[in-house]
């Protein structure tokens, strides 16, 4: 296990080594190209990003500010809002046309920083809810057990194996409204995995665990590295960005201000007064 | 007073035809509001198009019965397409704000001056309900009697001792209709429901946007549910119309819809058996409060000083308004619903 761990560090190091730290910087192989996106609320420009890339297989952490638009920024790759203008592709297709749910079965696959449990469902249900293309979804099958049973019960392997791995199985039968605020971040997590997505977005995935769980959280996040998976994800712990991430992408007020690797951005002045600023700002209110 | 034939009239109407009416209207809201959460306050609008689509169907074109109850099906699907294309990708208010209007919509049209010499105003129509009752299958005189259950002349009765159930030639064979038509739909219900399709509709209920990030095209989800819910609405329409053998418009107020919501809510939404139990319910204690007001008053048990057998109409949907507030705090769930799931904080 430990040599696939370093498999999978290792190639997302070396597909980064050469990337020039600075915005928009090109990717030996992104999954995910956007240019010029830019979504503006009324006079507010919440989000104006010239050119990014994203990596295929590596780790990559959104940070910035609160308000900077990283959540915004989001909704519009997935399909949850749409750009005043603005372009991308996921995976070598055209996705800004792309519906919310489209997206989500092109491999593009997000959690919200809000939880979004399914409260009067059990864990198992918001489990297999998440599995895609099932047969027995469609109107004319439903009433049909044994056209879908069979996939159900792959489903549901599935489903437990995954539980397993996020120490939810024994929670399997409880309603998902019983579950604590961070044994939901985690479930809403392994739902995602239901889809076998290309790419996972997490939006602030550690926020509102506690400690112990935190430290499994991120362990998670690396074994998806190691199976192949593409992860972006939204943090503000600049320890937690520094333990996982290959590559760091910070937004400040809507734009994209630098890249790099955790190194390089822990050291770059413009994020240092982007946080500061904004600590700045918050401090005259 | 007579606490006896009380009784078995108000047992009589809560297993009859207007019964039947309520739980299917509500059969169709439980799984659009029950199971997915979609707000239809225009249900009685759905019925209206069975019963207006039947009844237009054979009067006025001269279609054969068959016809009009598909005519009456089709109907429905469309209004249920008019009105969820516009609003279900919005906000779940605003299903609720358009079906309110459609259905208004709908029965100003029924009773409009204008169509009056087809649609008969706001008289409504008669003579489509004769080809349903030749088709029952035995006739006026048969008398036969098997153990408790006996028929006299056509009549059904169900003689349980110190009750007993008493039902029409007609009533009979729309009760034999509209309870196969509510097992029927209540079995297709309880697989879709236990299938991937129905834990679908479940999570739009929970949270649609968390169901979209999952790759479901949640549209076309709440889409299949209103109209299926409102096919069911049609066919409440149809045992409406059939068993009273006319429409009328003003039968399909927004109050009709408010019943088929009181009778959900009554028996627990998200139920399979929920709407059923809570019509059985729903009618049983109107038809005793009703009934047993005015043998009270005309045996002088109730002087008429209190209240006379006019006002007892009001008062008992007075009662009924009472229950239900004291239901909704006491027992939010319903007859069969389950607390537990009331517990949790939903949006
Ligand atoms: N629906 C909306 N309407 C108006 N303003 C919004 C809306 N959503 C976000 N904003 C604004 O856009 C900016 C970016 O917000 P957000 O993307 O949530 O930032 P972040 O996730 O980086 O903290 C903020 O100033 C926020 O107030
Ligand atoms: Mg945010």
């Amino acid at each position: 296990m430990s040599d696939d761990v370093k498999a999978g560090v290792a190639a997302a190091k070396a597909a980064l080594a050469g990337v020039p730290a600075e915005p928009g910087a090109p990717k030996q192989d992104a999954i995910l190209t956007a240019t010029g996106v830019r979504r503006a609320f009324g006079g507010l420009v919440a989000v104006d990003v010239a050119h990014i890339e994203v990596q295929r297989g590596a780790i990559t952490a959104l940070i910035g500010p609160n308000g900077a638009g990283k959540t915004t920024f989001f909704n519009l790759l997935t399909g949850f809002d749409r750009p005043s203008r603005g372009s991308w592709e996921f995976d070598g297709r055209r996705a800004d046309r792309m519906r919310s749910y489209q997206v989500a079965r092109s491999g593009m696959v997000r959690t919200f920083q809000l939880t979004k449990a399914l409260s009067r469902m059990t864990v198992l249900e918001n489990m297999l809810i998440g599995a895609d293309r099932q047969r027995g979804e469609r109107l004319w099958a439903a009433p049909f057990r044994w056209l879908w049973l069979k996939e159900e019960a792959q489903n549901a392997a599935r489903a437990l194996d995954l539980l397993e791995r996020f120490k939810l199985a024994d929670k399997r039968d409880h309603y998902a409204g019983e579950l604590s605020g961070g044994q939901r971040k985690l479930l809403e997590m392994a739902r995602a995995l239901m889809l076998k997505p290309k790419m996972i977005m997490l939006d602030e995935p550690m926020a509102g665990v506690n400690p112990a769980l935190k430290q499994s959280l991120l362990e998670h996040i690396k074994d998806l590295r190691e199976e192949g998976m593409t992860v972006l994800f939204v943090e503000h712990d600049m320890d937690m960005v520094h333990e996982i991430a290959d590559w760091v992408a910070v937004m400040a007020a809507g734009q994209l201000i630098t890249e790099g690797t955790p190194d390089q951005i822990s050291a770059d002045q413009r994020v240092i007064d982007a946080y500061l600023g904004a600590h700045h700002d918050a401090a005259q209110h | 007073m007579d606490w006896q034939f009380v009784f078995s009239q108000a047992l009589t109407q809560a297993i009859g035809p207007t019964m039947l009416v309520y739980a299917l209207g509500a059969i169709g809201l439980n799984l659009q509001f029950g199971y997915t959460g979609l707000l239809n306050f225009g249900q009685a609008a759905f019925a209206a198009m069975g019963a207006y689509g039947l009844a237009l169907s054979v009067v006025a074109m001269g279609l054969p019965f068959w016809w009009g109850i598909v005519i009456g099906l089709l109907a429905a699907c469309v209004m249920a397409l008019l009105l969820g294309i516009p609003t279900l990708r919005l906000r779940a208010d605003y299903l609720a704000i358009v079906t309110i209007a459609a259905a208004e919509i709908v029965r100003r049209i029924a009773r409009a001056t204008v169509w009056s010499d087809t649609t008969g105003g706001s008289d409504g129509m008669r003579g489509f309900s004769e080809p349903f009752f030749e088709m029952i299958p035995w006739d006026r005189d048969t008398t036969w009697s098997f153990l408790f259950v006996s028929m006299d002349n056509g009549r059904l009765a169900v003689d349980f001792g110190i009750f007993e159930l008493q039902y029409s030639y007609r009533d009979t064979w729309v009760m034999i209709v509209g309870w196969t038509l509510v097992a029927v739909i209540l079995v297709v219900m309880a697989f879709l429901i236990h299938s991937p399709w129905g834990r679908v509709l479940k999570g739009i209920r929970e949270d649609e946007e968390a169901v979209r990030s999952l790759g479901k095209n949640v549209f076309a989800y709440k889409m299949q549910a209103l109209v299926l819910g409102g096919i069911i609405g049609a066919i409440a329409g149809f045992v409406f119309a059939l068993s009273r053998a006319n429409v009328q418009p003003d039968a399909f107020t927004t109050d009709f819809t408010f019943y088929f919501y009181v009778v959900l809510i009554l028996g627990g939404a998200a139920r399979i058996f929920g709407p059923v139990l809570g019509a059985a319910l729903f009618w049983f204690l109107y038809n005793i409060l009703a009934q047993g007001l005015i043998q009270a008053i005309s045996a002088d048990v109730i002087p008429p000083s209190v209240i006379d057998s006019t006002q007892v109409g009001p008062l008992v949907f007075f009662l009924l308004g009472l229950g239900m507030v004291l239901l909704l705090i006491f027992r939010p769930q319903g007859l069969i619903g389950n607390r537990k799931e009331l517990m949790f904080d939903v949006r």
